[in-house]
This record gives C-alpha cells, sequence and structure tokens, in this order.
C-alpha cells in the first residue's frame, strides 16, 4: 500500500476554504499531545490557552492591539506574496518605522501640537518604506534574493534599535534604563472605545484590509499584482513591469509595518525599548498565509494568532508552563496551513494495486 | 528463454487493452496495436491523441494502468527505461537529453554501462555514425551542434544498444527538409537489417513516404489501422480529425498596400546565454498581405517577436516602425495603441494566465488599449466586469470557443480552443498589424483550420499580418510571402507561390548547412 498524491483536474474550491480550518484543527489536536506529553491536562490546558483569554472584556482589549499590528503587517505581506515578491524583513520595517515615527516625541519632545501624531505616522509609513526599499532595490536592480536580504535586515534594525535606546535616544531623566522618553500627551495614539485599553491602531488595521481587499478585488492595480505574481512573463505581455511591483510591493508592505509599528509604539507602549515587538513581523507571515493572502481573511487570521500570544501569556500563569509554547502553535499552525494547502490542488490516493501486482508476477 | 528466436516470426510487440488513466481521464484506452519485424510502423494522431503516453508505456517511463504489453509473444512488465532497453526497445525522445557542456562521447557513455572506456564507446559511435550516415564527431560538444547532428546523437545512442525496435517521437519537428531526407535514408537502412521502426509523427506525408503501416490515435483509442500508402492525405486526416478539415488558401491577399509594420537593420544582443541575437534583420509587411517567416525552432523566431512587441524594446528607435512610425523603444501597449496586436507562442503564462477567467485574460492583453470600455472610476481604473465579460462572449462566440461554463480558467480549456481565444482576443480589435508567432502549435486541425483562415481573412480586410511559424503546411496555407530565419538572421522575403519546400529547405539551413559539412570532414 502507498500514498498518492493526485493532481487534481481543477482547484478545490472546497478545500480551499477549508484547508485553513483543518489546519487550525490540527494545530488543536497536536497542541493537546505537546500538553499531555507535558504532563498536562489537555482540555484544561487548552482551555486556558485558546479560550479564557475571550473571556472578559479586557482580554478582548489586548487581543485587538495584539490583532492590529498583525493585521496591519499581513496585509501588506498578501500584497508582496500575491505579486511573488517575498518580503520577510517585516519586523525590520516596524521597527524601522516605529523609530522613524518617534523622532518627533524623542528628539523634538518639547514640540506641541496636533500636527504630532498625523506627522508621526506618516513618518513611520515613510520609516517602514525606506528601510523595505534597501531589499527591493537589492532585488530590482542587482537580482539579489529579496528573502536573504529582508530577513538579514531585521537584524540590522533590531540591533539599531538597541543601540538608539542605550545610546543617544536614552531617556535622561530615565535612571539609565534602556528606554527613551515617555511620549508626550500629543504623540499618543488614543483609544478607540471607552471600553478599554484598544487603541485606534486596530481601525487603522481593519481600513487598510478593506482598502486593500477592494484594490486587489476590482482594480486593475489588483490585477496587475495578481498577473505578475503567476506569471512575470504574462505581466510582460499586458505591458505590466514586474521591477516597478517588486518597488510598488515592497514599498507598500513596508508602509504598513511601518504604520504597525509606529502604531504599537505611540498606542500601546508609549516609548521605545529594545524590544518593541515580539515577532510580530515574523507571525504576521502566517496570519498572510492563514488568511489564504485575503485581507478579509486577515483579519480574522490576524485574530487567531493575536489568541497565541495572548494564550501563551495566560499558560505561563494558569498551567505554569513557559511562553515558548505560543511559538510552538505558531509553528504548528504555519506548518499544518502551508500542508494542508496541497489538498487544494491534489487529493489524496490510497493505492493496493501495487500488492496485486506482484501477484501476477508470481503467477508467471 | 530459448523459444525467442522461433517466434521471430510473429509480431516483434503487440499490445493488447492497454490504457492508461489520469484520474478520470483515459489518456490511452484500451489501445491495440502490433509491431512486425522489419517494419517502419507509423503511429498517427494530433496533439493530445495519446501518442506520447502510448510510447511512455512501451518505454517504461508511465506505468500502464490496464492492459498487457507482448514482447516477441512473451508478456513483459516494464517498468523502468533500463527494463525497456534490455528487451531491445531504443527511444529518441522529441526533447533531447543531452548534457551541453559535454561531449558526444561523454553523452553517449552517460547511457552506457560504466564499465566501458570512453574511448571505446567514441569508436563504437564513430563507427555507427558512419554505417548509418549519421555523420558525427565524438569529440564535439554538444553546445557547438545543430538540433540535427544532436538528433543523430540520440539516435546513436540508441543504436549502440542494438535495439530491435526503435522509437522515434516526432523525429522531424525539429529538422529542415534537408536533415529529414537524410534521417530517412537511416531509418531505411535500419529497416533492411531486419529493425522496427515506431515513427511519431502528425505530418501525413512524411508517413506516407516512410511507413508500411499506420495505426491512427485519436482521443486516446485507435480510430484506425492502415498502409498509409493506399490512403489519401484526407482519408488519413479524417481517421485523425474525425471529420473533414476546411481548405485554407492566402488567395485574396497582396502585397499592393502601404507598409504597415517595418523592421529596419534590427539588431539585437542575446538576452540570456541560450537566447540567439538577432543580426540585421529588415522587414515590411503591407497592408492586405501576409508575411510569413519559416524556420526551424530557436533560431531567433521569439527573440524577433520580444523586438517587434515591444515586450523588450530595442536601442534604436527607427528599427522597428509601426504604420510609418518609429516604435523601437516603446513598449507593448504605447504599440497596441497604434494598433498592433500580438500573439505570443507559448499560451500558458505568457499569452494566457492558467489560472485566471477568460475574461481576466482579455484584460491582460487589452487593458491599455481598450481603457475607455474596461476600465473606469478614473485614476481608481475600476475594471468593469460587465463590459469586459460581454467582450469575452463576443469573441467565444466569434471564434467557436468550445468551454464548460460562462468565464472558465484559461488552464480548463484545449489547447485548440485557448488559442482561438487568444487569437480572437486580438481579431476583436481588427488590428492594423498582427504579429503571430506560431499560430497554431499544439492545436487539434480543426482548431488550427479555422485560425488560419480568420489571419487571412483579417489581412484581406486590410491588415498586416504577420506570422512566425515552423509549420511549412501553415505558412503555405496563408502566407502571400514567405522570408525564412536562420541563427538570427533573416532572409529576403519571396512570393509564396514562386517558393518551392526545397528552396524553404536550403535558406533554413542557411549556416547550418556548412557547418554540417565541416561535422562531416570530422567524422570521416
Amino acid at each position: 500500500m502507498r500514498i498518492e498524491l493526485e493532481k487534481r483536474p481543477n482547484v478545490s474550491a472546497l478545500f480551499s476554504i477549508l484547508s485553513p480550518f483543518i489546519a487550525f484543527a490540527l494545530t488543536i489536536v497536536f497542541g493537546g499531545i505537546m500538553f499531555a506529553l507535558l504532563g498536562k491536562n489537555p482540555a484544561a490546558a487548552l482551555y486556558s490557552f485558546f479560550v479564557e483569554p475571550l473571556s472578559e472584556v479586557w482580554s478582548l482589549h489586548e487581543l485587538a492591539i495584539k490583532a492590529a499590528p498583525l493585521i496591519l503587517i499581513g496585509v501588506g505581506l498578501s500584497v508582496c506574496f500575491r505579486s511573488n515578491n517575498w518580503n520577510i524583513g517585516a519586523e525590520g520595517q516596524f521597527i524601522m518605522g516605529a523609530i522613524a515615527g518617534s523622532i518627533l516625541p524623542v528628539v523634538f519632545y518639547d514640540w506641541q501640537s496636533p500636527l504630532v501624531l498625523p506627522l508621526m505616522l506618516v513618518l513611520g509609513m515613510i520609516g517602514g518604506a525606506i528601510f523595505a526599499a534597501i531589499p527591493a532595490f537589492l532585488k530590482a536592480h542587482m537580482n539579489t534574493n529579496e528573502i536573504l536580504t529582508s530577513l538579514m535586515l531585521v537584524y540590522v534594525a533590531q540591533l539599531f534599535l538597541d543601540w538608539l535606546v542605550r545610546g543617544p535616544w536614552r531617556n535622561p531623566q530615565g535612571m539609565n534604563f534602556p528606554e527613551t522618553r515617555t511620549f508626550g500627551a500629543d504623540a499618543i495614539l488614543p483609544e478607540m472605545l471607552v471600553s478599554g485599553r484598544t487603541h485606534w491602531g486596530f481601525a487603522f488595521a481593519i481600513i487598510a484590509a478593506l482598502l486593500v481587499w477592494f484594490m486587489m478585488r476590482y482594480t486593475l492595480r489588483g490585477f496587475e499584482i495578481t498577473v505578475l505574481g503567476q506569471s512575470e512573463r504574462a505581466g510582460r505581455f499586458a505591458g505590466f513591469s514586474s521591477r516597478r511591483m517588486i518597488w510598488f510591493s515592497m514599498l507598500f508592505s513596508g508602509a504598513l509595518a511601518g504604520l504597525a509599528g509606529i502604531s504599537e509604539v505611540s498606542g500601546a507602549i508609549q516609548q521605545l525599548r529594545p524590544v518593541i515587538s515580539p515577532g510580530y513581523g515574523f507571525t504576521a507571515i502566517i496570519v498572510a498565509f492563514l488568511g489564504r493572502l485575503n485581507p478579509l481573511g486577515i483579519i480574522a487570521a490576524g485574530l487567531v494568532l493575536a489568541l497565541t500570544y495572548l494564550g501563551g501569556e495566560a499558560a505561563q500563569l494558569s498551567i505554569g508552563v513557559s511562553d515558548k509554547v505560543t511559538r510552538v502553535f505558531q509553528g504548528l499552525l504555519l506548518f499544518f496551513v502551508l500542508s494542508c494547502d496541497t489538498l487544494i490542488h491534489y487529493r489524496i490516493r490510497v493505492v493496493r494495486e501495487r500488492f496485486a501486482a506482484l501477484k501476477t508476477d508470481e503467477a508467471h | 528463454m530459448p523459444v525467442k528466436g522461433q517466434i521471430a516470426s510473429g509480431p516483434l510487440l503487440a499490445v493488447s487493452n492497454l490504457t492508461k488513466l489520469f484520474g478520470s481521464f483515459a489518456a490511452c484506452d484500451a489501445i491495440n496495436l502490433h509491431i512486425e519485424p522489419g517494419e517502419i510502423h507509423a503511429l498517427l494522431g494530433e496533439n493530445g491523441a495519446g501518442k506520447s503516453t502510448l510510447v511512455k508505456m512501451l518505454f517504461g517511463v508511465l506505468a500502464p494502468t490496464a492492459g498487457e504489453i507482448l514482447w516477441m509473444g512473451d508478456n513483459v512488465r516494464i517498468t523502468s527505461p533500463g527494463d525497456a532497453r534490455k528487451l531491445g526497445i531504443g527511444m529518441v525522445f522529441q526533447h533531447f537529453s543531452l548534457f551541453e557542456a559535454l561531449t558526444v562521447a561523454e553523452n553517449i557513455a552517460l547511457s552506457m554501462d560504466r564499465s566501458i572506456s570512453l574511448a571505446r564507446v567514441a569508436e563504437e559511435a564513430a563507427r555507427l555514425s558512419r554505417v548509418y550516415g549519421l555523420p558525427l564527431d565524438p569529440n564535439a560538444h554538444v553546445a557547438d551542434l545543430s538540433v540535427g547532428e544532436r538528433q543523430r546523437i540520440e539516435i546513436v545512442r540508441a543504436l549502440l544498444q542494438n535495439p530491435q525496435l526503435i522509437i522515434l517521437d516526432e523525429p522531424t519537428s525539429v529538422l529542415t527538409p534537408q536533415e529529414a531526407d537524410r534521417l530517412f535514408e537511416t531509418l531505411l537502412k535500419l529497416k533492411a537489417e531486419g529493425r522496427s521502426v515506431l515513427y511519431i509523427s502528425h505530418r501525413l506525408e512524411e508517413v506516407q513516404r516512410l511507413c508500411d503501416r499506420a495505426t491512427v490515435l485519436r482521443h486516446g483509442k485507435v480510430t484506425g489501422a492502415c498502409d498509409p500508402r493506399a490512403e489519401t492525405p484526407a482519408s488519413l486526416a479524417r481517421m485523425m480529425v474525425g471529420n473533414d478539415v476546411a481548405v485554407v488558401t492566402p488567395e485574396g491577399t497582396s502585397t499592393t498596400g502601404d507598409v504597415q509594420l517595418e523592421a529596419c537593420h534590427l539588431s539585437v544582443a542575446a538576452r540570456t546565454p541560450f537566447a540567439v541575437s538577432l543580426k540585421d534583420v529588415s522587414l515590411k509587411v503591407r497592408a492586405g498581405e501576409v508575411l510569413a517567416i519559416a524556420g526551424v525552432a530557436g533560431n531567433g523566431q521569439s527573440e524577433l517577436f520580444d523586438a517587434l512587441s515591444g515586450e523588450y524594446p530595442v536601442a534604436d528607435d527607427n528599427a522597428v516602425q509601426i504604420r510609418q512610425k518609429p516604435v523601437g523603444t516603446k513598449n507593448i501597449n504605447a504599440r497596441r495603441l497604434m494598433g498592433a496586436g500580438f500573439v505570443p507562442e507559448e499560451r500558458h503564462g505568457h499569452a494566457a494566465v492558467s489560472s485566471l477567467s477568460l475574461s481576466d485574460n482579455l484584460v491582460l492583453a487589452r487593458n491599455q488599449s481598450d481603457r475607455r470600455a474596461f476600465l473606469g472610476g478614473g485614476f481608481l481604473k475600476i475594471i468593469r466586469q460587465g463590459a469586459v465579460k460581454a467582450a469575452a462572449r463576443r469573441i467565444s462566440a466569434a471564434m467557436d470557443v468550445r468551454k464548460s461554463g460562462e468565464d472558465p480558467p484559461a488552464g480548463s480549456l484545449s489547447g485548440g480552443n485557448l488559442q482561438k481565444f487568444i487569437v480572437g482576443r486580438e481579431l476583436d480589435r481588427q488590428p492594423a498589424v498582427l504579429v503571430v508567432n506560431q499560430p497554431t502549435w499544439g492545436v487539434d486541425a480543426g482548431a488550427a483550420s479555422r485560425i488560419r483562415q480568420a489571419l487571412v481573412d483579417l489581412a484581406k480586410a486590410g491588415s498586416a499580418v504577420l506570422v512566425i511559424s515552423q509549420d511549412l503546411d501553415e505558412i503555405f496555407e496563408v502566407a502571400t510571402e514567405i522570408a525564412v530565419i536562420s541563427e538570427g538572421r533573416l532572409s529576403d522575403p519571396y512570393p509564396a507561390r514562386e517558393l518551392s519546400r526545397e528552396k524553404i529547405g536550403l535558406l533554413m539551413g542557411g549556416m547550418h548547412g556548412k557547418t554540417e559539412g565541416a561535422g562531416a570532414a570530422h567524422a570521416h
């Protein structure tokens, strides 16, 4: 007996919808097995990981705060990935956006104006876009692999931030802690709702998702992204330039990652620290794929992945396991999403004919 | 098995009810076929009829789903090309599997037993190439050889195994008429030695000239077994296609109109190591004419198409002119806006995106030329699905595109139907200039005839049509004038009715003829 993958004549519509759900279910099953191996009751552990964080209003706000950068970055990455540009460095663009946006509240901290916040957001986008322009330039003009360059630049951004907050940008009144000044009132992204901490970053994320959904579905630009992602040659035939698309998609996703960075810093942390992201830029890659690179799916996927962050925190407290569990769940999820996607193009067949063939051989 | 010799009086190879399923699709459906010793047996059929699948099963590349293969009367299971070679089956594939950086002898040695020394392989190859009239220098590097010479390597490689049956898959599709003639002599020599040849082709003329018997496939089934010499081309075509195919002629086209498309001393350096550079190409296509460019594949046809279409603009603005305006540096959409239309050779991933719907594939080619009709919403450039779908329906109706559903993905259409849509997509605009590369490559005869007629009709209506094709039958059906491309150089155009196949063959050979002469001198 052997298992064969057989190519479907047409892409399965059923499995392209089901695949993320199957992946999520498998993640839960294997997560349960992992908890059991750790000596915890799987049902109780899974409950405190996935359900408890949803049971209170304040924790729902935390969910939205965590989901906002994931969705914002994921939406930008979906444009990149659909156009066959593999920006893996959103984490670095997130950090550079946060740094660029923080110039005003950290360096020009005594300037008070309602213009500060909008300018910070714009600077954040520019910072992220400029940092994404490096791999874009290298790919468009030197044919360099953007996966490697964008990934390596993440570490550059992380170390640059670390140097800034320990060096030139350290808070002079901060007892030598590696932190910048806390932002002034004008530099803080306000809360969206009266019920809790959710800031406007979540609204940015939803708006960005809706706009990109509209672009991909209805406009020639969206069509260009799809075509160039499927076949560069067909795109050239259509008069589209893959080089310009490298620039567009990288700058666009960089700008959204930068916006996510400055929103996170301005809305949730309100100062710069050596570490401002629990890996949002990388987790957003999972979000983009779990959401099928569809902006509306990415909203849902962003909420699911945000839950794994909250679950990790909860798991530390209530069941006493390391918050590395979060990483394990995210890894499992990405693994299963990618493998379940096989079902969209292939069907699985269990073949027993080999046995029969052997029998006829013996007959000779 | 001592009985082998006695069974030589029966068929060498017999196939009964051989079936290959891909999913639910039967590529070969209960095929019956037998090949006698010492005969040249033709396997005829259109693209997609199941010929290649059948021979892949015979050569152990694919495993049959059902049915039997009898070799000299014994039921055999051929699970690998190695098995097939051991039995005595040799194969020359349509697409060669040679390492360009290695010499002829090294390439041959790769498929042989490791214990045989390179010198012996070279010696043996040289001997065989002499005996069978296949001039070949064992020490030449494959990269330096013409396509015809590369094919000889494959044939010599197959002959070294001393096979009883040699399978050739569309061997003449890459050869000039003269090279093909030489191949036929070799095949007749093999036959005289009592070896059998299974000759796969869709070219009726060759089959009638060469083959003793023919088996015709259509849609995976045997539709006829006959003596091709007793049949007419029309009756053979009927077995292949299933019905009579309309005859196309270039009648009514003329070269009296104004020049609409011109290339003027167009030279383009090769973009990649595998590309051909264009050398001083000049051509003129007038309103009302079809200029056909003949040539063996890989002599600069795609490079010429790229330069004329503007997918890769050239440095000299005057090198390409559309309607007497220089466009050399302009991109493809600028050229479309001046009234030109383009149909590239490769359907999937160039002329069309397989996963996108037909209407999306319409937007692909006409997003700028028809922006007033297809795009709305100002700078947002929203695609007007209604208008696009209506146009896609109109094209499908005009070209008789058979499809499942209203707006299916391009990849779900058969080659012929997709090509009809791709050509129709341009015809629908009534372009003043149309450039088509391999208009009916891999297309069934019915669709091919329809496409060719549409090209002739477009010229008759006053457009300038440039057809780049490897298919001489096609060229004679559509061309007012014919030029030949060889190694990136284009010959002068000749009126089609003054040209014979032999003359075209000589022009195609161009430089090839000379290098082959030199190669032959080496070998002897």
